[in-house]
């Protein structure tokens, strides 16, 4: 599914490499984790792999289903099937978020040559995606995030990636800012998404997102490089012992 | 006051070839005290304080610079699915064929023309007072000249709620015209009255609208200034406002070369509320200056200022907005921002804001910002799948919506942002 070779990213501004050769295989129906520490970039790959501004890619390949994404604009790599939950989902004033939705299913179905859907059709789809996740009309009515809590704009940003029905989904922090609440809601909505066709790449800093999301694969990620991989005992393993002790392992 | 010699020439040049229009009674005295009024003032130059940001010559001088017609046969009709009174005007001539009947339950509806015909009329204490009242503490020589040389225009007097907008509708021709028109609206207390304006009206279009709005009336004003690319215009609203009565004015600017639109309005009664919108998109040889200044004299009332422009192709925007609150206009409430979209570097938004309080128990506020598109939130959207042209609109429409929204009725509002929408698209590579 997705498939990273030997990824060295700098930082244009600052003429720093952040990510020095990163090496991660996401396979169809499988669930990876990337762990690390504060500073480990791991959202500066998310950021890269979506296609932001401001990072240079220097080496290495990421190849989506055979295609290389890291020469496509960020609506191209959205309409191959790449989706990014945001760590800081964006707020944007006066468009709707129904509107925003509607706008961005229909933008990927054109892109691949489907038929858009009617706003019909789309009311109905999205209403019930809405109520498993418990957003209201209200939320769906409001401007894009705006005036939205912490847990409203991942509930959103699941929203979004069920409308989208993603091949390769990146969580981005996800559980941030969530209470115990909250956080079991994201995770069903995301759990409810796996299937055997989709592959998630999941970024946290911490264990309790993976004891509602059960990852297949973790990886510990420290200074712009996969440093480790395992299992999910992995992930038990740094929630007991903390970060340095791997680091020093492999150091 | 004397007047600068070449000011003086300039006023001079153009009243040469000025056709001064028929009339007599009350309107040949309004019109000859009008024309004073411009004398003593001269016709602005650039020089002026007040013309600073927006050069005047092209609007003062003799004759109008040429305007190619711009023909665009496959838009409906602006205001198409609203059903309304149509008067048209077609390069500032009345359009009687054109125009529907202009009998309106709750509404009597005049030509300017046919009214100086008779002695006593409602319009003398209006046509040109209002003018005259809104040239100080700054003065207005074009809608002086206006008040003096306008040869066509209606007087609307309401009376009641009225069942649906009148719409003027200005008809731009001949690439020579100049357009001087001049309408007065009276609203007696408790009436109710859309007015919806469109079109370009002429090469050059001076235009003044008096509105005196009385106790617990509505005043509603939506209007278009016409895509034509060369057309210039200098407007003039002066309104005046009694107690608990409501003005709402939105206006939408798309092209045009230059565009001078001042709004003068009183607050005379207490718990009145005036609104003034504007939204306007400019993409190159584009000036646009939203001129507004209202002093609010009496007792908790609320003003609000939003204008939004969008500017490309090193497109000009201004504002100059004021708000003065006499002594004893307690418990005012007087809000106004003004803000630029500038899509590239050549682009270029000028503003003025100014506050004058004089009453001690208020709340005030204004802003003025410039900036481009955010980029986290065009980033956003595009990596939803939303291609980066359209999702650039979005964020314009986005940033225009404040201005939008000051709009009540779905059915206008929905009009202006298919039209935003249009402009928008016709843009996209």
């Amino acid at each position: 599914m997705l498939e990273i070779k030997g990824l060295t990213v700098d930082l244009e501004e600052e003429e720093k490499t952040i990510l020095k050769g990163v090496d991660l295989t996401v396979e169809a129906g499988k669930v990876h984790a990337i762990m690390g520490p504060n500073g480990a970039v791991k959202s500066s790959l998310s950021y890269v792999l979506a296609g932001r501004d401001g990072y240079e890619v220097t080496g290495g390949t990421a190849m989506l289903d055979g295609e290389d994404i890291l020469e496509m604009e960020p609506e191209e790599r959205a309409a191959e099937g790449l989706f990014l939950a945001f760590q800081y989902p964006v707020e944007i004033p006066g468009v709707g978020n129904m509107t925003f939705m509607r706008t961005a299913l229909n933008a990927q179905r054109k892109a691949r040559g489907e038929e858009e859907m009617s706003a019909k059709e789309f009311l109905q789809v999205v209403r019930e995606k809405a109520k498993t996740l418990k957003i209201d009309a209200d939320m769906l009515k409001r401007p894009v995030n705006v005036g939205f809590s912490g847990g409203e704009k991942k509930r959103n940003e699941i929203l979004q990636m069920a409308l989208l029905e993603p091949k390769m989904c990146i969580l981005d922090e996800t559980d941030s800012g969530l209470d115990v609440d909250a956080m079991k809601l994201v995770s069903e909505g995301v759990n409810a998404l796996r299937d055997a066709g989709r592959g998630f790449l999941v970024i946290t800093h911490y264990q309790r997102l993976l004891d509602h999301i059960k990852p297949d694969v973790v990886h510990i990620m420290s200074d712009g490089r996969i440093v480790k991989t395992g299992g999910p005992d992995l992930a038990l393993e740094v929630e007991q012992n903390g970060y340095a002790d791997i680091l020093a392992e492999v150091a | 006051m004397a007047i600068a010699q070449k000011k003086q020439e300039a006023t001079e040049a153009r009243l040469a070839v000025a056709k001064i229009p028929d009339s007599k009674g009350w309107l040949k005295q309004a019109r000859d005290t009008a024309m004073d009024r411009m004398r003593a003032s001269g016709l602005p130059e650039r020089r002026d304080e007040y013309w600073k940001y927006t050069r005047p010559d092209t609007l003062v001088r003799p004759s109008a610079p040429s305007a190619v017609v711009f023909d665009d046969p496959g838009d409906e009709p602006m205001f198409h699915a609203v059903d309304r009174l149509k008067i048209v005007f077609v390069d500032g001539v009345f359009d009687a064929d054109a125009s529907d009947d202009l009998s309106l339950e709750g509404v009597k509806i005049e030509r300017l023309a046919t009214a100086s015909e008779a002695d006593i009329h409602w319009a003398k204490d209006l046509y040109g007072v209002l003018e005259a009242r809104g040239q100080t503490p700054v003065e207005r020589p074009l809608a002086a000249l206006n008040t003096g040389l306008a040869t066509d225009g209606v007087l609307i007097r309401v009376s009641a709620k009225v069942s649906k907008p009148v719409n003027l509708i200005y008809h731009h021709k001949s690439e020579t015209s100049d357009a001087i028109l001049h309408h007065v609206i009276k609203l007696d207390e408790g009436a109710d009255l859309t007015i919806l304006e469109n079109g370009p009206a002429a090469a050059r279009f001076n235009k003044v609208m008096e509105v005196d709005v009385a106790d617990g009336a509505a005043f509603h004003h939506v209007r278009t200034q016409g895509r034509d690319h060369e057309r210039r215009a200098a407007t003039h609203i002066f309104g005046r406002l009694g107690t608990e009565s409501t003005f709402k004015s939105f206006t939408l600017t798309a092209n045009g070369v230059l565009t001078r639109n001042e709004c003068v309005l009183e607050l005379t009664g207490d718990d009145a509320v005036a609104h003034v919108a504007g939204a306007c998109v400019g993409d190159g040889d584009f000036h646009h200056d939203d001129t507004v200044f209202i002093t609010h004299d009496a007792v908790n009332c609320e003003s609000r200022q939003v204008f939004k422009k969008v500017l490309r192709n090193g497109a000009t925007g201004v504002f100059q907005g004021k708000i003065l609150v006499q002594p004893g206009a307690q418990k005012t409430d007087g809000y106004q921002i003004s803000q630029s979209l500038l899509l590239d570097d050549d682009s270029q938004f000028l503003a003025k804001p100014e506050l004058e309080i004089y009453a001690d128990d208020v709340a005030c506020s204004h802003g003025s910002t410039s900036g481009a598109i955010d980029e986290e939130g065009l980033f956003y959207l595009r990596a939803r799948g939303v291609p980066r042209d359209i999702a650039t609109d979005l964020m314009t429409l986005a940033f225009l919506a404040e201005a939008v929204e000051e709009i009540e009725d779905d059915v206008l509002r929905d009009e202006i942002v298919n039209r935003l929408e249009a402009w928008l698209a016709r843009r996209r590579g």
